[in-house]
């Protein structure tokens, strides 16, 4: 029994001694990021000091997930955790305490001057906007905050550190006046759109396109017939162009709308997390790209 | 909404009070269309689910119900990870998860010591979990609020086809299995002497409750659905004594649930579903207070109720 015990204890210390030693091996910096728009951001602040691991992953929705265990283990072994706070990540604070991790945390919207939730209706009236990084101008705050977190947590990687977080400030820079550009060229009275999630309140304050959403700012609350009312009769009376479906709502009752008020159904926009790498938005770049064009696309036709 | 009814009756003309009523139950259904497509799509449910409903309750097995519905799950959730939120997929999904479970525990209690309710609840519960399992696993979870709560606002073609004909469905095999489902309520004994037809029909009447409950998750969801079979047969339980007359006051109160519901939910703010399972709540403790059968109000004055 005892040398049983003891070949049990050799194993384990043999497999803890594994384990660290796999971590010195790597020689990356193991930071989580919640989800996918952030993990983005991350890896290209970070280059090939670091290794990026994001809970929620592509296509899925980050208001409503749950976590699993395997996400409290990513948590336990990193470094540095960047989430967006705002109350996006509600069931966050929980996973990192439970993990008992030593991670810091970053707030990646830390000094954004935040929009508040329109709908006072469904959330407190002072419920800050989480969808923070729909502006590009923000945008450069997360990058700005990732980057000062990675030099606090890794002094070494410092300079490697503010070269990439600049490379990718002035695409950023550059996304910026492309964005501004492209809705210079719909018509004043054309720039309103509805889509299925509020997301969009911090790109409309920058750039002007108004958002009518169905729902409230989560993707939990189930429309009533007196909200799908109020939108069809805002979109004839108004006259708004485009309808906008969303990777994670339901896209029947978009259908609805647009049948019933005879406006355009614009493409797909990307709001709450990017694609695979297969898909139109894999990178936040490539998803603000895509936006830019689908709301052109339908507004100036 | 009453109030408002009423106040301008008292100094004006029966036609002004007419063009408010219009306004409050009407005119929602003919300036929207979704409104229309909503109401259709429930008076279909009511059609082919209320019926069931009666016969679940007659036969004690409205839980039965809610247990089937959870069951559908992994079907519908399979469904959806191979083809998305496509209506066919999920709908034959939800069948044949539906249709597993009750023919597992149907063979489970036939064949061993266990009960029905309890064979039926083990099974619910492992495809449930399956259900759940399979959502997470593609990562997606949004969704499953979809097939949870469903929409009666989202009524597109294809759902609204595919609610009608399973109600036609429904109702023409419950013409057919309609005697020995009727008897086998009242006196299965004298059933199982005179025809072998019992089983087949109880087969034919589970297959039934499944595809009424995929009917409902499109509309309601899958946690509601039941509700839109249920509450209605309750109701009617408290207004008539033969079968008949509770599968017409089922139906009617379940049409009228949806109705009320879906003009709740568009002068208030509360959603369509949950609108119309209240509303069929409400009319439920109507009943249970003031029904001709039994009913509360009933009992505490029998006198005055007494027939010659």
């Amino acid at each position: 029994m005892l040398r049983f015990v003891s070949i049990v204890i050799v194993a384990l210390v043999a497999l803890a001694g594994h384990a660290s030693a796999q971590n010195a091996d790597a020689g990356h910096l193991k930071l989580v990021a919640t989800f996918s728009i952030l993990g983005d951001f991350a890896k290209n602040v970070g280059g090939d000091r670091v290794s990026v691991t994001t809970l929620v992953g592509p296509n899925s929705d980050t208001h409503v997930y749950t976590p699993t265990p395997s996400d409290a283990k990513k948590i336990t072994d990193a470094k540095l955790v960047i989430v967006n706070g705002l109350g996006l990540e509600g069931w966050l604070p929980r996973l990192v305490k439970s993990s008992g991790s030593k991670a810091m945390t970053v707030v990646a919207t830390k000094g954004i001057a935040t929009l508040k939730i329109e709908d006072s209706h469904d959330h407190g009236p002072a419920d800050a906007d989480p969808h923070a990084w729909q502006s590009v101008v923000n945008a450069k705050t997360y990058v700005a905050n990732i980057r000062d977190a990675l030099i606090v947590a890794d002094p070494a990687g410092a300079d490697a550190y503010k070269t990439n977080a600049a490379s990718y400030l002035s695409k950023l820079d550059a996304l910026d006046r492309d964005v501004r550009e492209a809705v210079a060229k719909i018509p004043i009275e054309r720039r309103s759109v509805i889509s299925t999630h509020d997301a969009f309140g911090y790109f409309a304050a920058v750039y002007g396109i108004k958002f009518i959403a169905p729902q409230g700012v989560s993707t939990e609350s189930e429309p009533s017939a007196r909200d799908i009312a109020a939108i069809i009769s805002q979109i004839r009376k108004q006259k708004i162009p485009a309808v906008f479906l969303e990777n994670v709502s339901d896209p029947r009752l978009m259908r609805r709308i647009a049948a019933e008020t005879g406006a355009n159904i614009g493409g797909t926009l990307y709001s709450d997390s990017l694609t695979d790498e297969k898909g139109p938005a894999p990178t936040y770049i490539d998803m603000v790209r895509h936006n830019i064009k689908a709301l052109t696309s339908a507004l100036s036709s | 909404m009453m109030r408002q009814r009423r106040a301008p009756s008292m100094r004006s003309h029966g036609r002004r009070e007419f063009v408010m009523i219009y306004d409050a139950l009407i005119a929602p259904f003919t300036e929207f269309e979704f409104m229309r497509r909503a109401l259709a799509g429930v008076i279909a449910l009511a059609l082919g689910g209320a019926p069931i409903g009666v016969f679940l309750m007659l036969r004690r097995m409205s839980l039965v119900g809610d247990a089937m519905a959870h069951a559908i799950l992994p079907g519908a959730a399979i469904g959806f990870l191979l083809s998305g939120l496509n209506l066919f997929a999920m709908t034959f999904g939800g069948l044949v998860a539906g249709f597993t479970v009750a023919i597992l525990s149907g063979l489970v209690a036939r064949s061993t010591e266990l009960k029905e309710d309890a064979s039926l609840a083990a099974f619910y519960l492992v495809s449930l979990a399956l259900g759940v399992t399979i959502v997470s696993v593609k990562g997606t979870n949004i969704d499953l609020l979809h097939v949870l709560f469903g929409n009666i606002l989202a009524m597109d073609d294809q759902t609204l086809l595919v609610i009608a004909f399973n109600a036609t469905i429904t109702l023409l095999v419950l013409a057919v299995i309609y005697r020995p489902l009727v008897i086998e309520c009242v006196d299965p004994v004298f059933l199982r002497t005179v025809s072998r037809a019992g089983a087949p029909a109880h087969l034919a009447f589970l297959a039934l409750v499944v595809i009424n409950l995929v009917n409902g998750f499109h509309a309601l969801g899958t946690l509601l659905a039941v509700g839109l079979m249920i509450l209605p047969a309750g109701i009617a339980r408290f207004w008539s004594r033969d079968i008949t007359g509770m599968i017409g006051i089922a139906v009617a109160s379940a049409a009228l649930s949806g109705f009320a519901g879906l003009l709740l939910s568009f002068h208030t703010k509360v959603p369509s579903g949950p609108a119309i399972i209240l509303v069929c709540a409400g009319l439920y403790v109507v009943s249970v207070l003031f029904g001709s059968v039994s009913g509360l109000v009933r009992q505490l004055f029998p006198g005055r109720h007494l027939e010659a």
